[in-house]
């Protein structure tokens, strides 16, 4: 028994140091790896900035508005009305109807507003951008209910008094930021799970471990310890950038819980890489799967944007997905409010899938391909 | 002697291919042991059923006296194991190569410095491994086989594809490694590096292992004839042809093609005599059966892909 106690120290020692070496192993080669940072860091960041911009313009209700001749219920309206009317208005005078319209139907100008033969007034929309339609509609409508009402000289019977509520629907950046950061930490995990899976079978590699003494707990536990790394590396870069000024998202009070949420939904995307690089032969077939699940599922999961408008079977069929867990519950603490109880079912059901998904990936495995 | 590796009666089956079909073999501490045939004879699996990689269907191995099969951690440290080329991690240098490979058997770095240095790679541990030349990454390799200090060593074809300076240099490598008292099992497609190296030979096809003992012995055995060949103008074919004859030797062969004179026998020393007396050596050239023709005799020349 006394020769026994120093024996068990030595593996464990050893195997210290073979998880050490082999995480560093994989920190090193994804470093050196220009490829996969681009991917990885550098390419969900464009997103973020490119879809930030995008979706800014896209949801601003201000409407340029062409105006021919004199138009009396715009005219009368001066001092600070005029001011208020100019925040969603932009009015611009044109010379003769014929162009205007023309503007219009080229989408320059979203509407062209003058006065009919019967002395009220007319305007005229493209419909082909529905939201500014409405918009521009709305607006001019109500122009000319209060020039209406202003007329009868009677003070409003009803007046209706406005009052924010917590944001229901979502700002940009609050849906841009969980759903591009679930995308990159999707990206990430089932690459480097898969490619690395694919690459050390390859290269026999793989059978090299097996040939040295290191216990399986070392090698599985160095990949899964480096692609969570990675994921919480991913996450900081990503908060620190959503938070600027320039992008503006506001943290509410339990926002580390992504934290967990992250973890967890690594161990999910690994364990899709896994079952991906049990079944691809080469990196070219491994990276032409993933990319298969990847793109389908950000898009589905609402990474690039909200599906609150999708058909229903669409946002069920969403549901199948881990990713789609992790960007509802991490939209929900990051930005909304949301708590323990939000993050908690998701977190489970993540680990849940990573659970099935690595038994499915351990009767796939192979130590070589032949 | 003690036994470094016996193995009794292994099978192994994949579908209908019987790739190992009853191979016995038994490999003394401290012998320098090749294992040929050609492509499909099952060399790799039963060296794969040795290293404990592959379970075998049937029979029994034992290396160093303790079973590799199931995955032996109390074996693996004594043994070394170099695949063919390129067995190596992505983007790391050769020195983080082996300093990787030596921690996972507790060796520290400062041994597998040593190690590089041995196989002649100081000066290029800093290159990536998938920039090295063929024959640095197969001394990456070996030296990565032997950081941990093995007493067994297995050895898959270590010098396809090198040139001959760097096959050389490799075998010069290979029999210090046996020298130091290591037992090495050797594949090969080049039977003059098992005729150079190894102590003893077995020569496999078709799952079976055909015939075994030292190259030099299994030459001998062939009883092949030997080709004499002189520059040709010295004697005339039929002058010599009856020169032979009357000296007692008996001809299997005998053709002038202008540049040389050639003989083949199976009992040179007549020949030889004849030559010398009448002052025809110039370009004497002696030609016995190699290792090769022992090879194509077991194993038939027919080409297999």
């Amino acid at each position: 028994m006394s020769t026994a106690a120093p024996a068990v120290e030595k593996v464990e020692k050893e195997r210290a140091s073979a998880f050490l070496n082999l995480s560093r192993v994989m920190i090193v080669a994804f470093v050196r790896d220009r490829m996969a940072l681009f991917f990885v860091l550098l390419m969900p960041l464009i997103f973020l900035v490119m879809f930030g911009v995008l979706f800014k313009g896209a949801t601003s209700p201000h409407v340029k508005v062409a105006q021919f001749g004199p138009v009396q219920v715009l005219d009368d309206i001066q001092g600070p009305g005029r001011a208020d009317l100019d925040k969603v208005l932009t009015i611009t005078k044109v010379p003769d109807e014929a162009t205007g319209l023309e503007k219009v139907r080229k989408g320059t100008l979203d509407a062209l507003i003058e006065t009919g033969p019967d002395g009220q007034p007319v305007l005229h929309f493209s419909a082909s951008d529905q939201v500014k339609a409405g918009a521009v509609q709305a607006v001019l409508n109500s122009v000319v209910q209060q020039a209406n009402q202003d007329a009868t000289h009677q003070p409003a019977k009803y007046t209706l008094t406005t009052a924010s509520v917590e944001d229901n629907s979502l700002k940009p950046i609050q849906f841009l930021t969980p759903g591009l950061l679930g995308w990159a930490i999707a990206t990430g995990a089932i690459f480097g799970a898969s490619l690395t899976l694919v690459n050390w079978r390859k290269k026999r590699v793989l059978r090299r471990l097996r040939l040295a003494p290191v216990s399986v707990a070392a090698v599985v536990g160095s990949r899964v310890a480096v692609s969570l790394l990675v994921a919480l590396t991913q996450t900081a870069i990503f908060l620190a950038v959503a938070t600027t000024p320039a992008f503006g998202l506001k943290l509410t009070g339990n926002w580390w819980l992504v934290v967990p949420l992250v973890l967890c939904a690594t161990l999910a995307f690994m364990s899709i890489g896994l079952v991906t690089g049990a079944f691809a032969k080469t990196e070219e077939a491994a990276n032409g799967i993933n990319q298969l699940i990847i793109l389908p599922m950000s898009f589905l999961s609402g990474s690039f944007f909200p599906l609150d408008n999708s058909p229903g079977w669409l946002q069920s069929l969403s549901k199948v997905f881990p990713l789609h867990y992790l960007v509802t519950a991490a939209q929900s603490v990051l930005s909304r409010g949301g708590g323990v109880m939000d993050a908690l079912p998701a977190m489970g059901g993540l680990l849940a899938f990573a659970a099935v998904m690595t038994l499915i990936a351990l009767r796939l495995f192979n130590w070589d391909d032949a | 002697m003690t036994t470094a590796i016996s193995a009794e009666g292994i099978r192994k089956r994949y579908g209908d291919v019987q790739a190992v079909d009853g191979v016995s073999l038994t490999v003394e501490t401290g012998e320098f042991y090749g294992l040929l045939g050609p492509n499909g004879a099952g060399k790799t699996t039963t060296l794969e059923i040795l290293e404990g990689i592959r379970e075998p269907d049937e029979g029994r191995v034992e290396l160093l006296g303790m079973a590799p099969w199931p995955r032996n951690k109390a074996l693996l440290p004594r043994i070394g194991v170099q695949f063919q080329a390129s067995a190596f991690f992505d983007k790391l240098t050769a020195r983080e190569t082996i300093r990787t490979f030596a921690s996972f058997y507790g060796v520290g770095p400062k041994r597998a410095d040593a190690m590089l240095e041995r196989v002649g790679l100081t000066d290029s541990a800093g290159i990536l491994t998938d920039k090295m030349s063929g024959g640095q990454a197969q001394r990456l390799s070996i030296a990565c086989a032997l950081a941990h200090d093995p007493e067994l060593v297995f050895l898959d074809e270590p010098t396809t594809g090198l040139d001959p300076q760097a096959r050389r240099n490799l075998w010069d490598l290979l029999k210090d490694i046996n020298a130091e008292g290591r037992t090495v099992v050797l594949t090969t497609h080049y039977l003059d590096e098992a005729e150079i190296l190894c102590d003893r030979v077995s020569v496999m096809d078709h799952g079976k292992v055909l015939r075994t003992g030292a190259p030099a012995a299994l030459v001998r055995d062939l009883d092949d004839t030997v080709r004499v060949s002189v520059e040709s103008g010295q004697l005339g074919a039929e002058a010599a042809r009856e020169l032979f004859t009357a000296a007692g030797a008996e001809i299997a062969n005998l053709e002038d093609n202008g540049v040389s004179l050639s003989v083949s026998t199976r009992a040179p020393g007549p020949i030889l005599t004849v030559l010398a007396d009448q002052g025809a050596l110039r370009g004497l050239e002696v030609r016995g059966a190699t290792l090769e023709d022992v090879f194509l005799h077991l194993t038939g020349r027919e080409y297999r892909a």
